[in-house]
């Protein structure tokens, strides 16, 4: 055990609390309406997507693909065959790929 | 060593984007319902007690927990391959439970460790977990103060996910999301202490299409979201502006920026009044 690799993790794990707990300066009952309301609705959707969106649409054709039918998938089909849809779709699409 | 090279840009492209889970399948198909109720609405006559929603909870994270299993093998031999001891990396996954921060961090290891650079690098990646705990906390109303600095300890993106879509259609009560977290938190701290050991065996989990799992959970999870107002905006302005930032410098700052921009779009598109539905 080094004392360089243990106040590195310990400074990780420091960092990722303070990001974790800073949902707690918000005060309780902030942004019940208007646009603030809205803004916190959509975050969900809002982090979601920007986690997703290089993957899907700047990596290549393959990603691209399976992720379009993926969504296909999504639209209709509960979790669990949209996870294996989208591992199927996108292993073989990746193998196909350098073959085109 | 081959594995330290290979897959090197792979985990790192791959992993930010694939950590999060999904709440109990049945919930995320219903959450594509109506999604009304958004705060807890009081008892209900057929409240499910605390073992059915912690059972839940654990039923909805496993698929996200299969798909974890593969990279935390590989994290754990890429840790042992830069020269940390077992223990260490447990502790690590442990302290940390960050797959994305401790891929990044591990992959530019150097010895001795610079902790503070570790230290800013991480809370950049970590980033988005401001706005993943702002929100998660409005669903919290029933959580002791105790038991929310708890959750938001072990909040990563796969149980944060879930419980968002848990909230979206009912209740989010403690149980649901200890049942989230515990043994998917408890599985990545085993599995990156094996992949220490084993990990080599692991070649690159992208060839098979696990790092998918995680794209495909995140895609239902937001399909699951569709009915609510903004949400073509809100997806367009997310996703177009992490894309974009992505394409000018990779990494984790297009998670912030698309987040902020989505946030943003949906509430200009709301007008002063709200949206409420």
């Amino acid at each position: 055990m080094s004392a360089d690799t243990l106040a590195a993790i310990a400074a990780m794990s420091l960092a990722t609390i303070a990001t974790r707990f800073a949902g707690l300066i918000v005060p309780a009952g902030f942004a019940r309406r208007g646009r603030l309301e809205a803004a916190f609705e959509a975050m969900p959707v809002a982090v979601l997507a920007a986690i997703i969106a290089p993957t899907v649409l700047a990596t290549g054709w393959p990603e691209t693909a399976a992720a379009l039918i993926t969504l296909i998938v999504a639209w209709r089909s509960p979790l669990i065959a949209v996870v294996v849809a989208g591992v199927a779709s996108a292993a073989a699409l990746r193998a196909l790929a350098p073959m085109l | 060593m081959e594995i330290a090279r290979r897959p090197r840009v792979t985990f790192v492209q791959a992993w930010p984007r694939s950590i999060a889970h999904m709440g109990a399948v049945q919930s995320t198909r219903a959450s594509a319902g109506p999604l009304m109720p958004d705060r807890p609405t009081g008892k209900s006559p057929h409240e499910p007690t605390a073992f059915a929603d912690f059972r839940d909870g654990v039923v909805a994270t496993l698929p996200a927990m299969a798909a974890a299993t593969p990279f935390a093998f590989l994290l754990g031999a890429l840790a042992t391959d830069k020269g940390l001891s077992t223990l260490e990396t447990g502790l690590m996954s442990a302290l940390v439970f960050a797959g994305s921060a401790q891929f990044i961090v591990l992959d530019t290891w150097q010895s001795p460790a610079p902790w503070l650079l570790v230290g800013l690098v991480t809370f950049v990646v970590n980033f988005r977990h401001v706005f993943m705990s702002a929100s998660v906390l409005r669903h919290m109303g029933s959580f002791s103060p105790g038991a929310r600095c708890a959750a938001l300890l072990f909040l990563a993106d796969e149980n944060w996910a879930f419980a968002e879509a848990r909230a979206a259609r009912g209740r989010l009560t403690v149980a649901y999301y200890a049942g989230l977290s515990g043994f998917f938190y408890l599985n990545w701290v085993v599995s990156t202490v094996a992949g220490a050991y084993v990990g080599r065996l692991i070649r690159d989990p992208r060839a098979w299409g696990f790092d998918f799992a995680f794209i495909a959970i995140f895609i239902g999870l937001i399909v699951g979201f569709r009915s609510r107002p903004g949400f073509v905006v809100t997806v367009t302005a997310s996703a177009g502006t992490a894309t974009l930032v992505h394409l000018i410098q990779p990494g984790p700052l297009s998670i912030a920026l698309g987040a902020a921009a989505g946030v943003l779009a949906a509430a200009i598109a709301a007008g002063p009044a709200g949206a409420r539905r």
